[in-house]
């Protein structure tokens, strides 16, 4: 259902007058995407016009396009017009009223990995009235952010506080026709983070989602935008190990990082969204858009994940090494147990001169879990003295999974050198053997060897990540061996 | 404390050891040795629990327990340690936290609490010193680009941490210089105790000069073909393998 580009003056100016549910429950959208309803978000979120325009032309553009079929992963066809695109929090009264009626299972799982009490109720969506000691929590850290002049808030908040910043990056790095998703999310995202380090600024604390989490439901079409002016530098968490409930099956984020002269951004991920159950029923599409732009000289973006949730992963966090000297990274963890499926790697684009780039992914594959790692490295004609090492290294458990690689290499500059390794292997009995001789049991001696193969990743995220992010491995692998 | 009776064991359906006897007391020090391929690595990988060896016949008692039916780990825990032949890599694991976990699943099967990292860093350190290993490899990934000798040290300092009450070296004395093989000789003495046992698997005599031995036994064709005391090493010495042989096929 095309809208014409001239329509959009009338739809603009008219009220949203079909969808609703019912009156009540007027927030939420009904199922179904068309011009309408992008104009219903922005009106809704009270958006200026030139972000309505943004949102309506990648809607003109997404019409155009097709769900990209090249990933080696496998499922039914998603029927964008079934999804409603536009729903407030879910209502208190829904909500779980207590842990009681959480899923034993999920609480299970909190437990193993030691999440306090109040953190599980938030986590599991229990119903609250009062947010717990995270408020002071929150404001302290929003007040030293302020000190230093760092904006770190909601994008819709961003919209509105910083629109000049907003409007001059978003859609900077990841234009609203880059892909079939990144186009869908830049007509339908309903919020995410935005987050500017001010000039010769070093962020004093690393900045989390998970500070945000209580401000806004991120929902399903989350969009990031990160700003680091010249001389600064940020690390940025995203997501939590725990395991988030999501009702929502699709989820298709973009993140955009920028970092200017000598800037210097560390974003890393844990993401742990519902994989499915152990037949592979349900759990989300994670199809996500991230890229960052090395555009001043000596800048660096540093991208770290571990990625263990989701049914289908579809992700290449990527960097675009345009100054001179600029330095992009790539650190992944990623595991499908079960029946998850995942393809996911890096785009290392080198085009200024003496840009270097460091690949490191390591695949851990379970169950009949199938993980792909997809690379492409491409040296520009202008990239002379360009290098990149990557290291692609594959953990099989069991005979039914599997694990694929697929670099891409493409060089147009023949001063620059391009390296790639591979390695393939199982979980070796002769390391298993040695472990439980030594007393250590079946279960934690897998553990070890697995999070062993990990530490060239696991060493590149924040400390308390780190640690986090082991349990996590052995939780998610658990019964994967024996 | 360990009981061997009319031991059988195949592997890959081949027969190695073919009616094994040997009885071990706690504060005695076994030898067995052979000639390639009679057996001695199979011998030690059983006791130890190894997946792939098969008993077809016999039995083995291990402080008055059915040791076969135990899994690697609980054996272990139980005071099994077999100081590896060839000890494996394991990249990006740190050494010692390796046998702290070790040290502490075997203290939590014993019913004892944990230790922190402190205590352990300070056990670790003191053992350190008696196979004289550098302190820098206690922090590196297990055996991790470790040298031949290095490796062996390995085994012994961790056999030194987890303090077992049997001990099984699988031919530790390969591949060791004269000045390593002294190391590791009186790590292995220092743990001589009237309640541990020690059982030496070794091709050659050397090793003896300097862990005296109380029993030899010479493994040949999967059975022990002779016993006796330190003499008999030397014997060995002197004569070659094929003197055993000789003797056998006579009797």
């Amino acid at each position: 259902m095309a809208t014409k580009p001239e329509n959009l003056e009338a739809l603009v100016q008219k009220k949203y007058t079909q969808g609703f549910v019912t009156e009540i429950e007027a927030d939420t959208v009904a199922p179904g995407l068309n011009a309408e309803v992008i104009a219903f978000i922005s009106h809704k979120k009270n958006e200026p016009r030139w972000l309505l325009d943004f949102r309506l032309k990648a809607y003109q553009q997404w019409l155009k396009m097709e769900q990209p079929k090249w990933a080696h992963v496998h499922y039914e066809p998603i029927d964008y017009q079934a999804i409603s695109y536009y729903s407030a929090p879910r209502s208190v009264k829904d909500a779980p009223k207590s842990l009681d009626e959480v899923d034993p299972k999920l609480l299970e799982t909190y437990a193993k990995l030691g999440i306090p009490l109040h953190e599980q109720k938030m986590l599991a969506g229990v119903a609250v009235d009062a947010v717990f000691d995270s408020v002071s929590v929150a404001t302290t850290f929003k007040e030293k952010l302020a000190a230093a002049g760092v904006i770190f808030c909601s994008f819709s908040e961003a919209v509105h506080n910083h629109p000049d910043l907003v409007r001059q990056y978003l859609g900077s790095v990841v234009p609203i026709a880059d892909n079939f998703y990144a186009a869908l999310n830049s007509a339908v995202f309903t919020d995410g983070s935005f987050c500017y380090i001010p000039k010769n600024t070093r962020c004093p604390m690393e900045l989390s989602t998970y500070f945000r989490i209580n401000a806004s439901k991120t929902g399903q079409f989350e969009r990031t935008l990160i700003v680091a002016e010249e001389g600064s530098h940020v690390s940025y968490l995203e997501g939590c190990t725990a395991p988030m409930r999501d009702e929502n099956q699709l989820h298709a984020a973009v993140v955009e990082l920028i970092a200017l002269d000598n800037a210097q951004i560390k974003y890393s991920t844990v993401q742990n969204w519902y994989p499915g159950d152990a037949e592979g029923k349900g759990g989300i599409y994670n199809f996500v858009t991230k890229r960052g732009d090395c555009r001043g000289r000596n800048s660096r973006i540093s991208w770290t994940q571990v990625e263990t949730g989701s049914a289908i992963t579809w992700k290449y966090p990527g960097c675009i090494l345009r100054g001179d000297n600029s330095v992009g990274e790539f650190y992944s963890v990623a595991v499908t147990n079960n029946y998850q499926q995942a393809d996911t790697g890096t785009k290392m684009i080198h085009l200024g001169r003496n840009t270097r780039s460091t690949i490191i992914a390591k695949g851990i594959s379970a169950g009949h879990g199938q993980n792909s790692y997809r690379g492409l490295v491409k040296i520009g004609n202008n990239a002379a003295g360009a290098r990149n090492y990557t290291q692609c290294d594959s953990l099989l458990m069991g005979d039914k999974c599997g694990a694929h690689t697929f670099p891409y290499i493409e060089t147009k500059n023949a001063s620059a050198q391009v390296e790639h390794e591979a390695t393939t292997s199982r979980i070796n009995d002769d390391q298993l053997f040695y472990c439980r001789q030594r007393g250590i049991s079946e279960e934690d001696a897998v553990n070890m060897i697995v999070n062993g193969f990990c530490r060239d990743v696991f060493k590149e995220l924040p400390m308390e990540f780190a640690v986090e992010a082991q349990k996590l491995l052995s939780v998610t692998l658990e019964g994967a061996v024996g | 404390m360990l009981n061997i009776k009319n031991l059988h064991v195949s592997v890959d359906n081949k027969k190695i050891l073919k009616g094994v006897d040997l009885a071990v007391h706690a504060g005695e020090v076994h030898a067995i040795m052979g000639p390639n391929g009679s057996g001695k690595s199979t011998l030690a990988n059983v006791l130890a629990g190894r997946e792939g060896y098969v008993i077809t016949q016999g039995s083995i008692t291990y402080l008055g327990k059915d040791l076969t039916v135990l899994p690697p780990e609980q054996r272990a825990c139980e005071g099994i340690f077999l100081a590896f032949q060839y000890p494996v890599e394991i990249p990006g694991v740190n050494n010692v936290y390796m046998l702290k976990a070790a040290l502490n699943a075997i203290r939590a099967y014993r019913g004892q609490g944990p230790l922190d990292a402190m205590e352990f860093l300070n056990l670790a350190r003191e053992k350190a010193r008696v196979v004289k290993m550098k302190d820098e490899l206690l922090g590196r990934a297990v055996n991790e680009g470790f040298s031949g000798g290095e490796k062996k040290r390995n085994e012994i300092f961790q056999m030194a941490v987890l303090e077992p009450r049997l001990a099984i070296l699988d031919e530790t004395d390969s591949g060791l210089d004269i000045d390593a093989l002294k190391i590791v000789a009186e790590g292995v003495n220092r743990l001589r105790s009237p309640d541990r046992a020690i059982i030496l698997v070794t091709h050659y005599q050397r090793l003896l000069d300097y862990i005296i031995p109380d029993r030899v036994h010479v493994l040949s064709d999967g059975r022990i073909v002779k016993s006796g005391d330190r003499e008999l090493a030397l014997q060995l010495e002197e004569k070659g393998y094929d003197w055993v042989r000789g003797e056998t096929a006579a009797a």
